[in-house]
């Protein structure tokens, strides 16, 4: 009998660990519309300097959600995306407000609105745990493992996971949104004082972006919880701008980049035994290290090889011109 | 300048004031058409600020500016805007071409994309400016003086009469005054109205008609021979006055909103 | 024989006859104390959020240092948690110094990364089914009920240790958070200056993730000094605020903790610090809102009431007295207002004794109204002729300014403008200025 060489062994057993199963497979999917759906209204996150804000957002949307619960005592999806993503508008309001109206500055403003919010959230869990189906652990990692278990049920239909509904929807929205408000999105990110003068009105845009923030993280939340919802909006679209300079591709490949981060993510996860949404982020910031050191174009070694290759052609020069 | 055209801009009893900047007071001027203006004065004097009182961008405590007769807020895009380049972002992932094209967008309509005339009207601009080999360009990778010709690039794709330029001359290297310098005066033999900020005393006379000298309230307006003389200069430049800084800190203590 | 009463929970907390209980509260306490102060500068430097950073890459170094100790030791979780925030703070660092990626990406990016390391390790930890991990979720939320006393120790000494080394080095972290180029410029250690806040940050974090927990620690190093931040313009009162502020929040959120054992302690410091932030940010003298817009609308009425005057002495000018009385439509036809605000000020200025109603409808200026609108309408002058004379504005333009200037000369200021001009006796108009007040006549 043939021993097989090591390395094709390798390569089997380590793809072999791939998990197929239809559960598996469900998973992915979702993590994956996460991370695009993220990635396309984190693109402007990132480019606004508001990645703060985008953390504070998802934060903030949980008292939304547990009140959507108890309200209507269901998981309906439509209330908690409707009402939930209400409070993320409120929160970018708020804040809005207390730097404006009482002069405080930015960073606090973002900091003292996010945290009342969240804490409250909190706290109406806990008080309400056998009404709410949400446990404080949960919301900050999310359950995304269940999720193929919980399916849309309409009469006396099955529709496969509810989760994939929702964030299907949430993505083409986002998608949509994008398509549509380019051109508003990329002036009032790049130079809003020209978008001014245009005659587009940049607060309508900012929080048009914000509500479609707060769709996302609501969208989002039970499958990947609060913080990790962070990293799919402000990872993949970073490593998309450290890799190209056209905000098209940066658009495109903070897509690609987050959903790898999913399928790679729940892979190491079902090899641990460990929460999916942590292993996402893990490989994102993984790949984000990656990025920064090997980027043909803005990596570190590439910004050093072409300080090398200047000082040297300096010195070069600085010969020839010598007698 | 014909009697019945109305001039391209009028500022009438403009005040400016709010918190840690300068403040402007009764600002009255009319600005001619097709002429090169060059607006001078110390620092903070509000000359960066007349010119976003203009253009709507910050908020005015009094007064009105009409452009072209029709009060400012309802001519959005009649005037192009060349901010100064610390404004913006820099390493924003978009090309050269693509800035220029974002002077188009105040004729698209909501949902509309760039069309090829659009772009064909960027590159000719780019063309104008010395940049058309640079239309794909990353903007990160522009020298000062290009990226400043990628912004005139853009006022002109406008298609406009009148340009407000902030300091566009700063920074600059020669070559590139020479052709900003030999851009203006061509838009002038096109009858186009130019107001530029400018911080060179020495080139006033050589390349601007008017002259407006600013320093918190108009101290001389009018043909750069008539009005740029040593003693204007000298009221210009010769220090603020000390009661004008204490009661505008009452005022601003007050938080006084003004009349509207 | 009698039985002895016992006290309902809520008031028996007091009596700290449970040491355990005392202990926690005072460890709270001086937690709350020493984030209160130490966010003071991260708040001045703008930096409130590198807190709320740092907090969340806290949680893979406490879960680092239970898998590779396998105890729950408090300074072993603590030297984790510790070196971790370190780890997360020099990765902010770099990703802004060497890559073209921005600070609140930085912030972002480290977050919820290192959380997700953290929460990886933390179910990993789980699902392995230890016992003793059962505390670990603690971390997340804070639980000062679970505090022991050699956590408590732990937590009051480098509290302390905290304030000690604020107190000594309070000049240099004083120049250093107004204006670190100043800093530098005379000599200090900047740099040095700079990772001893860091560090002292990441100790507070490290101490306050059993009590707070990570998420929410973020809010002890924001709030208590963005609320203090109202009430002065003084740093050691600002520091003393915040501390007092971040300590009521620890207490209250331990006092809570201790009524209800289930409910984590985060949260509730958290609302705590927020109610107190509210309070300051409506009710502080200088800067808060209600004090602002009361001042707001006291300056809008007194400037009526100084327009109504000034026209009544207008109408009696032309014949030099004032003992002629004049409808509100004859008022209206010189000033136009809105007719109710018009009636609203003649009611205060005749309450103030400035004004009199001779007849029905019919208004006149008193003595002391004469005086008083004397003075307002000098002002007025005054000013135009200094926008004139001193600014070259042209003379019809200076009506409008003067309106709005001469609710808010001062005496003092009357005075300089007077002399500046060399007490003038007519304005632009040619109007005479109504002359000085004399010692004795009183105009305010």
């Amino acid at each position: 009998m043939d021993p097989q060489p090591f390395y094709t062994a390798a390569i089997d057993g380590l793809f072999g660990s791939f998990p197929t199963d239809a559960d598996s497979l469900w998973v992915m999917l979702i993590g994956s519309l996460v991370g695009a759906s993220c990635a396309l209204v984190g693109c402007f996150l990132i480019l606004r300097r508001l990645s703060m804000l985008g953390d504070a957002i998802s934060h903030a949307v949980l008292p939304g959600i547990v009140i959507a619960f108890l309200l209507t005592g269901s998981r309906n999806i439509f209330p908690m995306l409707i009402g939930a993503g209400a409070l993320g508008l409120l929160t970018a309001f708020l804040t809005d407000s207390l730097h404006r109206y009482g002069k405080l500055q930015s960073d606090a403003s973002i900091g003292v609105t996010f945290t009342w919010l969240f804490a409250g959230g909190v706290i109406l869990i806990s008080r309400f745990a056998g009404q709410v189906d949400l446990d404080t652990d949960c919301v900050l990692y999310g359950e995304i493992i269940f999720a193929p278990l919980d399916t849309l049920i309409i009469g006396d239909n099955e529709y496969g996971p509810r989760a994939v509904w929702m964030l299907g929807g949430v993505t083409i929205a986002n998608l949509l949104f994008v398509l549509l408000g380019y051109k508003q999105l990329k002036v009032c990110a790049f130079d809003p004082e020209l978008a001014a003068s245009l005659g587009i009105k940049v607060a309508l845009w900012h929080y048009l972006l914000m509500g479609f923030v707060s769709m996302t993280t609501v969208g989002a939340f039970e499958s990947v919880g609060a913080i990790l919802v962070v990293a799919m909006l402000v990872v993949p679209p970073n490593i998309a701008y450290l890799l190209t300079d056209r905000l098209g591709l940066m658009i495109g490949l903070a897509v690609l980049f987050g959903v790898l981060s999913a399928v790679l993510g729940y892979w190491i996860a079902y090899l641990l035994d460990a929460s999916v949404a942590g292993a996402m982020a893990t490989v994102s910031g993984i790949m984000f290290i990656l990025v920064a050191f090997g980027s043909p174009s803005h990596g570190f070694v590439a910004r050093q090889l072409a300080q090398r290759r200047a000082a040297l052609s300096m010195a070069e020069l600085a010969e020839s011109t010598t007698p | 300048m014909s009697p019945e055209t109305p001039p391209p801009i009028e500022v009438h009893d403009l005040t400016v004031a709010y918190r840690h900047r300068p403040v402007l007071w009764d600002i009255d001027v009319v600005f001619p058409e097709g002429k090169l203006v060059a607006v001078v004065g110390p620092n903070g004097a509000g000359k960066s600020t007349l010119i976003k009182a203009i253009m709507g961008l910050v908020p005015l405590a009094s007064g009105h500016v009409e452009v072209f007769g029709r009060p400012a807020r309802q001519t959005q895009g009649a005037i192009a805007y060349v901010p100064q380049r610390e404004s913006v972002d820099w390493e924003f992932p978009t090309t050269a071409l693509d800035v220029v094209l974002m002077g188009r967008y105040g004729q698209l309509s909501l949902f509309g994309r760039p069309k090829r005339r659009d772009r064909e009207i960027a590159r000719n601009c780019l063309e104008k400016v010395g940049m058309a080999e640079y239309a794909k360009r990353q903007i990160s990778q522009l020298s000062g003086g290009q990226q400043q010709r990628v912004f005139l690039a853009r006022a002109l794709a406008q298609q406009t009469r009148v340009y407000l330029m902030d300091e566009p001359f700063s920074g600059v290297d020669a070559a590139t005054e020479r052709a900003i310098v030999a851009l203006l005066h061509d838009l002038r033999e096109q009858g186009s109205t130019v107001v530029v900020v400018h911080h060179d005393l020495q080139t006033v006379p050589d390349y601007f008609d008017h002259v407006m000298l600013l320093n918190l309230r108009t101290v001389a307006f009018g043909p750069v021979g008539e009005v740029f003389t040593p003693e204007n200069l000298h009221k210009t430049y010769g220090g603020r006055s000390h009661l004008l800084s204490e009661v505008t800190e009452r005022l601003r203590q007050k938080e006084w909103i003004g009349r509207q | 024989m009698n039985e002895p009463t016992e006290l309902p929970p809520w008031l028996e907390f007091f009596t700290f006859s449970n040491v355990n209980v005392a202990f926690v509260f005072v460890g709270c306490v001086l937690l709350g104390m020493s984030t209160g102060v130490l966010g003071c500068f991260a708040f001045l430097r703008k930096r409130s959020l590198l807190g709320d950073a740092l907090a969340h890459a806290a949680l893979p170094g406490v879960c680092a240092a239970f898998l590779l100790t396998g105890t729950k030791n408090p300074l072993i979780i603590l030297g984790g948690a510790m070196v971790s925030c370190w780890l997360g703070a020099l990765s902010v660092e770099m990703i802004v110094r060497h890559t073209r990626c921005k600070e609140d990406s930085a912030l972002g990016m480290v977050l919820s990364v290192f959380f997700g390391v953290g929460i990886v390790m933390l179910t990993y930890i789980q699902r392995t089914g230890e016992a003793a991990q059962a505390g670990l979720d603690k971390f997340l939320f804070g639980q000062a009920a679970a505090l022991i006393d050699r956590d408590v120790w732990t937590l009051g000494i480098l509290s302390v240790l905290i304030l000690a080394v604020v107190a000594l080095a309070y000049k240099e972290f004083k120049v250093f958070s107004f204006d670190p180029e100043f800093a530098a410029g005379i000599g200090l250690p900047v740099r040095t200056i700079e990772i001893i806040l860091a560090t002292l940050i990441v100790v507070a974090v490290g101490i306050g993730l059993q009590a707070v927990g990570v998420v929410l620690m973020a809010a002890m190093l924001v709030t208590p000094a963005a609320g203090a931040r109202y009430w002065t313009e003084r740093l050691g009162v600002m520091l003393i605020a915040a501390g007092t502020f971040g300590a009521l929040s620890g207490g209250l959120g331990a006092y809570i903790s201790y009524l209800s054992p289930k409910m984590p302690t985060g949260p509730w410091m958290v609302i705590a610090a927020t109610i107190l932030f509210a309070i300051s940010f409506l009710f502080a003298p200088r800067r808060g809102v209600l004090p602002r817009l009361r001042r707001h609308f006291r300056f809008r009425r007194r400037t009526a009431e100084e327009n109504v005057l000034r026209t009544l002495y207008l109408l009696g000018e032309p014949f030099e007295q004032w003992s002629d009385s004049y409808s509100t439509s004859e008022l209206l036809q010189y000033r136009s207002m809105p007719t109710a605000q018009l009636a609203r000020t003649l009611n205060r200025l005749i309450h103030k004794a400035l004004v009199s109603e001779p007849a029905q409808g019919r208004y006149a200026l008193t003595e002391f109204g004469v005086t008083r609108a004397a003075r307002v309408t000098r002002l007025h002058r005054l000013w135009e002729l200094y926008l004139t004379r001193k600014l070259e504005i042209a003379p019809d333009h200076v009506h409008d300014d003067a309106e709005e200037i001469e609710h808010i000369l001062t005496p003092e200021l009357e005075q300089r403008l007077a002399a500046l001009l060399e007490h003038p006796d007519e304005d632009p108009h040619a109007r005479t200025i109504p002359g000085r007040l004399q010692p004795g006549e009183s105009g305010a």
